[in-house]
């Protein structure tokens, strides 16, 4: 039904319950609500964004380098996202122990870009680059520590699924639940690979 | 039914007090009388709309008002209607939205020629600079600033050497010729505002802003604080006079230059101690102050402080209250200093002398008079009572506890500070607000000698 | 398909056992509602507390000294804070968001109980760190609502220590809350309509608390990340807003920030708070002046395509909170111009709520004065911001007490107006029982006039150029003694207004334990909310069968029809008719 049909309705032209604006509601809650999540996320991603360029014009930015190793972070968050992709697409198959080493594998990867991130602050505040010294620094700390958080509070979710996933849950739950962790986890790298097209391109 | 009443009659109401209350635009001294008439027709379209609406509303309440024998009318919509209500909307915003752009777009756009002058805001004050002779500014820096260097100026720029520096809450304009202001800020936002020209701009910190303006008008004018930038925001008070060519340039040309800030002559102790032997009569030959003669303890005391005072007594701006029986006492003697070289002389005698406090005569609640100075006197004077020459604020602490207790009831009642040439006196008759008595006062005067 | 609601594919509503799960720890929406209404009254009878100490000191001023400067500044941040965020916005989307967005749609609760009940907690965290700013070294936050660095976090305000970052800290705990309520709330109108509530049939009242939702979910953003940014100036000495600067003598360690970046990202969520606040406003006295004047809301496509155009609208028209704020003066011509179409929907509104009455048969119940005095002040409140939002009139009009006057009668006097008629209107539902009607024409009546005279003529004060935020303005020429007798006017008014309140106060709570049964459906109303098998309603509702709707919201005074509303759950067989009017058909052209 598009939106445009829907608003333009002359609701109080005709009676009944059996409207053709009424059949449309499928989708599970929880994926309406994480679109609209994202969505929340999106929103303060691109103002920080915003800001960032806001601030970059002014005359004391000095920007950073990046080390090697924002790049294998990428690599890991990338292959991560993967996985579960991977491992939400043989969920229909029912091989439960590919599917139990998929998520694993998913969630390690993660937590391994997130040790990455922060080698990569011990290696930048080790060479002077302090949070302090420059607005350049500033944002790359605070974007990279937010995009950060959010992973952590993915990684929550992951480890509920995961449970669900070892003590036996139904499999039309566990699909939702490997669903939504992926559909967040792509989220997340699309997050990423902006943020890291910006900071390596300023 | 009494509903219709009342809105009929807050209609009326609203109609008669625009039409004969006594409070309506301040009188206009700028060119900027289509800000005025922008006003006036947002006036007469927003008027009608409030007066049609609202008589419409209460004839509906009242034609319509409850009967159990009747039934609303049945009326999902009305395209037509709507589409006509619409149009109409949008007629009366264009008319009001078209002059605003128009005359928007000349308030942006400075006529070429326009004079220049730079006004700076600091918590609480204001200060002005000319560009000078050559008629450009020199460069200026955050950086720079000092107690010696107020404005920032870039000592290594030669177009700066020449500006004119006013640091008296005063501006002057020539009137008839357009001037770009200039609006720079040393540490928060402030607005520069002054309700007879009708326009104002915020000044940023890090940024320089502007307006402009035709003064039309001869007159001096209050120039206001228009943004919230802490608690001395209200006596953030300046002043613009705007003068004939002829008077401005001769306020002008007796106005110092940086230049002439750099060769100032510091203040000789050794002619000022020949001069300060009469006032060792009262307040002691180490300036250590005598309660009995009434005579404050000076040594320690910031030299800008004291040339302010002295300066003060000299021109009848303090010791001339008829209940400032010691004030008085003082005028005299501080008129024997002939001029600014004098005053500089003593008080660089008085740098020298030996800081020890002053005794202690004051008791009082320290605890309840920590709580009334921290959050108020502590923002100026300091959290340890050393004052903060940024903002005018002399030292307490160690100096003479009666003498403080006197100057607070002093600014309370008017004494001290309401004189109108006093720049920062004012701004303490509104701070002691929160002295509710001489109880409250002695805390204070503890606290502040328990700080030493 | 078969169509099978949401709400009943979940079974797993668990009644509740205890006192605390029941009223404590509860995830029924009502109960959720009730608390969220109850914290954020209280927090607002604070709040207006402390306005009422500002007026002692603008009408009076030298005469108490309690109120030093510092107190003052930090009376009005407070006071604007509380009102705007924890007041208002919760009140609107946490109270009247959660009691009727599941009863007008025909859900059992929200889709999400268990978030639901955690959004109400993190809120009274919120709350309490707010607070908690009142007692720590210094003080709250005395920087003004608006919170603008430098001056939010350096020396000469007031709490610029601890003050402020418990103010931050508790915005950034307040939009964790408001996140997880607004996610249920949109999901729930989305995804829980019962079976024939199409998005077109339902009332405006959740029309507008979804699109205020929908804003405040892509809005409050902005709000967290200049609340990120200026805590890591303050904490960590960042220059995100800072720029070089002198503080009292000190230069400071900031280089570089820009101030005016902040005020871009506080209004770009300020502006949208306007209609996050406004929209459920409009939404509640539509359904509400419909229900008075049995007839139904005129025009309703057009009222809901104004609430989204003016919800789309609200997020370009930020900049004009900044004319003169030292922005690129350029943006003034775009930003005027989106603010001047963004009366359009506006009055489109107020002429569709005008034409509701006209050919209606008005009842003046309670409910329905404080809705016509809504329309009053909003009309009012709504044409001075025609003078505001046009940049050159703003000019000597910004930061005076027009200011002032024009966004208390828009975001004042006239969402509380309306927060006024909703309590009254669905008390009944909520609790039962009816509420004394003398009482509440008292309060509407002293209310009502009270506040107009409060406001009124406070803009001429700003028409003379009297600058708002002054703690006293001493001796100015420009403005005459009869204005400061003005000024001492409306003080005397205020504090009696604030008192009025009382008024309100013993009604409710008299009416709670001593009012009389008020019926399931004391308006008459055709909404499914006052349809339910219980008043007030169970846990789940509905009892065992979802209420199926077979037409839209406004089915008042229906040609030919018995009774002079027909109730949106009452199938078209049942609909009684009067005599040779033939069988109901519901209206066709």
């Amino acid at each position: 039904m598009s939106l445009f049909r829907t608003l333009t309705d002359k609701s109080w032209e005709y009676q009944g319950s059996d409207t053709h604006f009424s059949k449309t509601r499928t989708a599970a809650p929880e994926r309406i609500a994480l679109r609209f999540f994202l969505g929340v996320v999106g929103v303060m991603f691109a103002l920080f964004i915003t800001a960032y360029f806001i601030r970059m014009d002014l005359e004391d930015w000095r920007p950073m380098p990046e080390p090697l190793l924002l790049w294998i972070n990428t690599l890991i968050l990338f292959i991560s996202s993967v996985t579960l992709q991977w491992t939400r697409m043989i969920l229909g198959r029912g091989q439960r122990n590919k599917l139990k080493s998929g998520l694993l594998a998913g969630g390690i990867l993660s937590v391994g870009f997130i040790f990455g991130q922060l080698t990569v602050w011990q290696e930048m505040t080790g060479a002077g680059y302090y949070l302090d010294t420059n607005p350049a620094n500033a944002f790359f700390y605070v974007l990279t520590g937010l995009h950060g958080i959010h992973l952590l509070g993915g990684l929550w979710v992951w480890t509920r699924a995961s449970f669900k996933v070892w003590f036996g849950a139904d499999v039309e739950e566990i699909r939702l639940s490997v669903e939504l962790c992926t559909v967040y986890w792509h989220f997340l790298l699309l997050v990423w690979l902006v943020l890291f097209a910006l900071l390596a391109s300023t | 039914m009494p509903l219709v009443v009342a809105i009929v009659f807050l209609v009326i109401i609203s109609v008669l007090l625009h039409l004969f209350s006594p409070w309506w635009l301040t009188p206009i001294a700028s060119n900027w009388s289509t800000i005025d008439d922008t006003i006036h027709i947002t006036f007469w379209v927003t008027g009608f709309v409030f007066i049609a609406v609202n008589l419409f509303m209460a004839y509906a309440i009242y034609k319509f008002r409850y009967n159990k024998d009747r039934r609303s009318r049945y009326e999902p919509e009305n395209k037509k209607l709507e589409a006509w209500l619409t149009g109409f909307t949008g007629v009366g915003v264009i008319a009001m939205l078209a002059p605003g752009l128009f005359v928007w777009a000349s308030f942006v756009m400075v006529p070429k020629g326009a004079d220049e002058v730079e006004v700076i805001g600091q918590q609480w004050q204001w200060s002005y600079r000319y560009p000078g002779a050559d008629g450009v500014f020199g460069t200026v820096d955050t950086a720079f600033i000092a107690p010696e260097n107020l404005f920032g100026m870039n000592p290594e720029d030669p177009n700066g050497q020449d500006d004119v520096l006013v640091e008296s809450q005063e501006m002057h304009l020539p009137v008839d010729r357009p001037v770009k202001v200039l609006l720079r800020s040393k540490d928060v936002l402030h607005d520069y505002s002054v309700p007879q020209f009708r326009v104002k701009m915020d000044m940023v910190p890090g940024s320089v802003t502007y307006l402009w303006l035709t003064p039309t008008k001869i007159g001096s004018y209050e120039i206001l604080c228009e943004e919230l930038c802490g608690i001395g925001h209200h006596v953030m008070r300046g002043r613009v006079v705007v003068d004939s060519q002829v008077d401005f340039n001769t306020w002008l040309a007796a106005q110092v230059t940086y230049a002439d800030t750099l060769v100032q002559v510091a203040g000789n102790p050794q002619i000022g101690q020949s001069q300060y032997v009469l006032c060792s009569a009262c307040h002691g030959a180490n300036g250590e102050g005598n309660i009995v003669l009434n005579a404050p303890k000076l040594a320690g005391q910031e030299s800008w402080y004291l040339k302010r005072q002295l300066n003060y007594y000299k021109q009848g701006i303090r010791g001339t209250h008829t209940d400032d029986l010691f004030g008085q006492q003082m005028a005299p003697m501080a008129a024997t200093l002939a001029d600014d070289a004098a005053i500089n002389n003593v008080v660089a005698y008085i740098q020298t002398l030996p800081n020890d406090p002053a005794p202690v005569t004051i008791q009082g609640n320290v605890a309840n008079g920590q709580a009334l100075f921290n959050p108020t006197c502590g923002i100026c004077h300091n959290r340890n009572g050393q004052g903060v020459w940024a903002v005018n604020a002399p030292a307490l602490s160690g100096f003479s506890d009666w003498y403080l207790v006197r100057q607070l009831q002093n600014y309370k009642s008017g004494v001290r500070g309401a004189h109108p040439q006093d720049k920062f006196g004012f701004q303490m008759t509104s701070m002691v607000n929160g002295l509710k008595d001489d109880e409250a006062i002695t805390d204070v005067v503890a606290y502040i000698n328990s700080l030493r | 398909m078969a169509y099978v609601p949401i709400a009943d594919q979940d079974h797993a509503l668990h009644d509740p056992q205890s006192f605390i799960t029941k009223y404590i720890w509860s995830q029924d929406h009502k109960v959720i509602a009730i608390q969220y209404g109850t914290i954020a009254i209280l927090v607002g009878l604070l709040a207006l507390v402390l306005s009422g100490l500002m007026r002692l000191q603008l009408g009076y001023p030298d005469s108490f000294s309690f109120i030093a400067p510092s107190n003052y500044y930090q009376f009005i941040t407070m006071h604007g804070m509380i009102m705007v965020i924890y007041l208002l916005t919760a009140l609107f989307l946490g109270g009247f968001g959660n009691y009727l967005i599941p009863l007008q749609i025909g859900a059992r609760d929200m889709v999400f109980p268990y978030l639901n009940m955690l959004s109400v907690w993190v809120y009274l965290l919120s709350v309490i760190i707010l607070m908690a700013s009142f007692f720590v070294p210094g003080g709250p936050t005395g920087a003004g609502w608006t919170l603008y660095p430098p001056q939010a976090i350096s020396r000469g305000t007031p709490g610029a220590d601890l003050g402020i970052i418990f103010m931050l800290v508790s915005l950034a705990v307040f939009i964790i809350a408001f996140t997880m309520g607004g996610l249920n709330y949109v999901t729930t109108v989305l995804q829980a309509r019962t079976k024939g509530m199409t998005m077109m049939r339902m009332p405006l009242s959740v029309w507008g608390i979804f699109v205020a939702t929908i804003l405040g979910l892509f809005a409050f953003p902005a709000l967290f990340v200049s609340a990120v940014m200026m805590t890591f100036d303050k904490l960590l000495g960042t220059s995100f807003f800072m720029p070089a600067m002198v503080s009292m003598g000190q230069p400071l360690g900031h280089s570089g920030g820009s101030p005016v970046l902040f005020q871009h990202l506080f209004w770009f969520f300020g502006h949208p708070e306007v209609y996050i606040v406004a929209l459920p406003a409009f939404g509640l006295v539509s359904d509400i002046l419909s229900t008075h004047a049995r007839k139904n809301i005129f025009g309703y496509r057009m009222m809901v395509w104004a609430i989204i155009a003016i919800g789309g609208l609200s997020f370009i028209v930020w900049a004009h909170h900044m004319y003169v704020s030292g922005m690129n003066p350029y943006f003034g011509f775009f930003f005027a111009f989106t603010t001047l179409i963004i009366a359009i929907p506006t009055a489109i509104k107020v002429y569709n709520w005008v034409l509701t009455l006209w050919h209606g048969n008005i009842r003046l119940t309670v409910p329905m004065l404080f809705a016509i005095g809504f329309i009053f002040t909003f009309i009012h409140g709504g044409l001075t911001g025609l003078f505001l939002g046009n940049v050159t009139v703003d000019l000597p009009l910004s930061d005076t007490y027009f200011v002032v006057a024009h966004f208390h009668m828009v975001m004042g006097v006239s969402p509380i107006l309306v927060l006024f008629a909703a309590i009254y209107h669905w008390f009944p539902k909520i609790t039962g029982k009816m509420f004394n009607v003398a009482l509440g024409k008292i309060h509407f009546w002293l209310t009502f006039i009270g506040a107009f005279a409060i406001y009124l003529p406070m803009h001429y004060l700003g028409f003379l150029g009297v600058p708002r935020r002054y703690y006293a303005m001493g001796n100015t020429e420009f403005m005459p003694d009869s204005a400061m007798a003005l000024n001492a006017h409306i003080t005397q008014v205020a504090i009696f207004v604030g008192i009025v309140q009382l008024i309100f106060i013993v009604n409710i709570l008299w009416s709670l334990f001593k009012g009389k049964p008020a019926g399931s459906n004391p308006w008459g109303a055709t909404s499914l909310e006052w349809q339910t098998p219980d008043t007030p309603p169970k846990h789940g509702n509905w009892g065992p069968q979802l209420p199926v709707v077979y037409r839209w919201a406004y089915e008042y005074s229906f040609p030919g029809a018995k009774d002079d509303f027909i109730p949106q759950n009452m199938p078209p067989e049942d609909v009684a008719m009067l005599d040779g009017a033939g069988k109901y058909k519901g209206h066709s052209e």
